[in-house]
């Protein structure tokens, strides 16, 4: 029998969480994602874990906070509103330096919008899931495979910056069915000794906690804090290129849409369009290498996103307004077919002959 | 393929591959009779529908029967009222979607005393051993066992569709065999056929008994 197996996005995703070490599992059930929780409420028990279904996203999110807090593995789940939800708990993370895996398989918003497939939450996830100065590492996968393989390097750096990781899918990431191989080199968690696991009377109390007193000490925090991300930053950027090297036109899409734009790029190929992809991987941090490198030959950048356009901004920045960037986008649940991107391209291409 | 009772009832593990099997069954049906009618119970499920194939049956002269928040943003387990037709037209031969695991065969349980008792079905468990939670027999037969309880009718058959997506191979299908059997005889019941991708393997090469091809549901990504 193959080592393969076929897997659901959503249910290839919490089989690495378990793979990772994660027992502990806080959720409250939300199409497009419900089957994280189902697949955690089938298998946790079976192996010591604890499943919990909260009596509310808030209460989900402050769950994590508390395994965290005694360092152990933990995630929970939901989608775009339930996300909303989670703010001010994932704020509270960050203010106290808690590692935590969240995982938004969105949806169309904004409100409570619809049950298809969006990534409308780009702006939420990368610059403002809640209030205070802080950041999450924001990683977005494009196939099952990846739901499984971003989900373990969601929880090691995680642990290592002592940052939440949120795995940012759409809908179509976590319900299609892939091949999957689970056949995962995991890295052995690192020691916490800031986690609250009791002193046993050879040590003074460890405190985790998101509240300062003093002004003073509070700046000194949020600084450090950014020196922290400043490292992430430098050291954690991922991303794919697809037929980058000579092209005129450079896509950019994450997710679900950089399919469907490969598909328009290999077509465009055999017109002859010189037009590749430049997929991020990390949302935050945002890949600028390849852009800076891009924007030596490209003639303009068209993002491929299931919103109104808000990548397209960080992509403005990466290549400081160098060239024009334009959108090609559906939203509302709405997926581009790459007809529809082949023509975008093709426009584009008459532009900038 | 030959003998279809008036009402072929599809169930098993969620993405077993029950919607793509239904939606060519009622194309084969439609073959023999001309009042066939295919029916979407899935109350679990709001993606993948029966219903993406609409634009076949109408084609094909297939009735479908859905909720008709199918493919909306109405994310509610509504069941469609002509789903009492399934029972009441005796005239009508139907392939019947039914949502995944124990929890979409629930639905099931309204209309399991009427078919019951007119008894021209078949129940027939969708398999695959390339699903994590069905790997080998046991747990394969614990989720039957579900299924039944839930539903309240017993399987008459099996339909073996192992596959590992768009990596399944002639190898892929004949590693299954040996799992398909081992349920077979661990529940007593007949594998009804074994579902392949059309152009897999060929009706007529023999190495394998009862194919059924199946056409995939359009896939745009």
């Amino acid at each position: 029998m193959a080592d393969k197996v076929l897997m659901k996005g959503n249910e290839a995703l919490a089989e690495a969480a378990i793979l990772a070490g994660c027992r502990h599992y806080f959720g409250y059930p939300i199409t497009p994602q419900t089957e994280v929780a189902a697949y955690m409420a089938k298998k946790m028990p079976k192996i010591g874990g604890t499943f919990l279904q909260a009596e509310s996203e808030i209460a989900a999110i402050n769950m994590v906070y508390g395994v965290s807090s005694a360092g152990h593995r933990v995630m929970t789940s939901s989608s775009s509103p339930g996300i909303s939800l989670k703010g001010e708990g994932i704020s509270y993370l960050a203010g106290a330096d808690l590692p935590a895996l969240v995982v938004n398989v969105q949806r169309g918003g904004p409100g409570l919008g619809g049950i298809q497939p969006s990534q409308s939450d780009y702006f939420q996830a990368t610059k403002g899931a809640a209030h205070g100065d802080f950041h999450m590492i924001v990683l977005a996968p494009a196939s099952v495979q990846e739901m499984a393989e971003l989900t373990i390097k969601g929880f090691e750096l995680a642990d290592k910056y002592r940052m939440t990781s949120m795995i940012l899918a759409d809908g179509t990431m976590g319900q299609m069915m892939e091949p999957v191989d689970l056949d995962f080199k995991i890295t052995p968690e690192p020691e916490k000794p800031w986690a609250t696991t009791g002193t046993k009377l050879k040590r003074n109390h460890n405190i985790v906690n998101s509240l300062s007193l003093v002004p003073e000490e509070l700046e000194q925090l949020n600084i450090a804090r950014y020196e922290r991300y400043k490292t992430v930053e430098e050291n954690e950027c991922m991303y794919e290129e697809y037929l980058v090297d000579d092209a005129d036109i450079v896509l950019v899409a994450f997710g679900i849409t950089s399919r469907v734009s490969k598909h328009a790029i290999d077509n465009a190929r055999e017109q002859g369009v010189k037009v590749g992809l430049i997929r991020p991987i990390t949302l935050w941090p945002f890949p600028k290498a390849p852009f800076q490198k891009a924007v030596g030959h490209a003639k303009a950048f068209i993002t491929v996103e299931l919103n109104m356009g808000q990548m397209i901004e960080d992509v403005k920045l990466a290549t400081n307004c160098k060239v024009p960037v334009h959108l090609c986008n559906r939203v509302g649940g709405m997926i581009p077919d790459h007809t529809q991107v082949y023509d975008k391209i093709m426009e584009i291409n008459e532009e900038v002959k | 393929m030959e003998n279809f009772k008036r009402i072929t009832l599809l169930c098993g593990h969620y993405g077993s591959g029950k919607t793509n099997i239904a939606v060519n069954m009622a194309y084969e049906l439609k073959k023999k009779y001309s009042n066939v009618a295919i029916a979407d119970l899935d109350i679990v499920n709001p993606y993948f529908r029966t219903k993406d194939s609409i634009k076949e049956f109408e084609k094909r002269d297939i009735k479908l029967i859905c909720s008709k928040y199918a493919g909306s943003n109405v994310d509610i387990p509504a069941l469609p009222q002509e789903m009492y037709a399934l029972t009441d037209d005796r005239q009508m031969h139907c392939i019947i979607d039914v949502g995944g695991d124990d929890r979409g065969a629930l639905a099931l349980g309204r209309l399991s005393p009427a078919i019951k008792e007119e008894n021209d079905y078949d129940m027939l468990m969708v398999i695959n051993c390339y699903r994590p939670l069905t790997r080998d027999v046991p747990s394969t037969i614990n989720i039957m066992r579900e299924i039944e309880t839930a539903s309240g009718i017993k399987f008459t058959g099996l339909i073996n569709n192992s596959n590992l997506g768009k990596l399944t191979t002639k190898q892929t299908v004949i590693d299954s065999l040996k799992f398909a059997d081992g349920v077979s005889k661990a529940s007593g019941l007949p594998i009804f056929c074994t579902a392949v991708k059309q152009g897999l393997f060929d009706r007529k090469d023999g190495s394998l008994k009862n194919v059924f091809p199946i056409e995939l549901q359009e896939n745009i990504y």
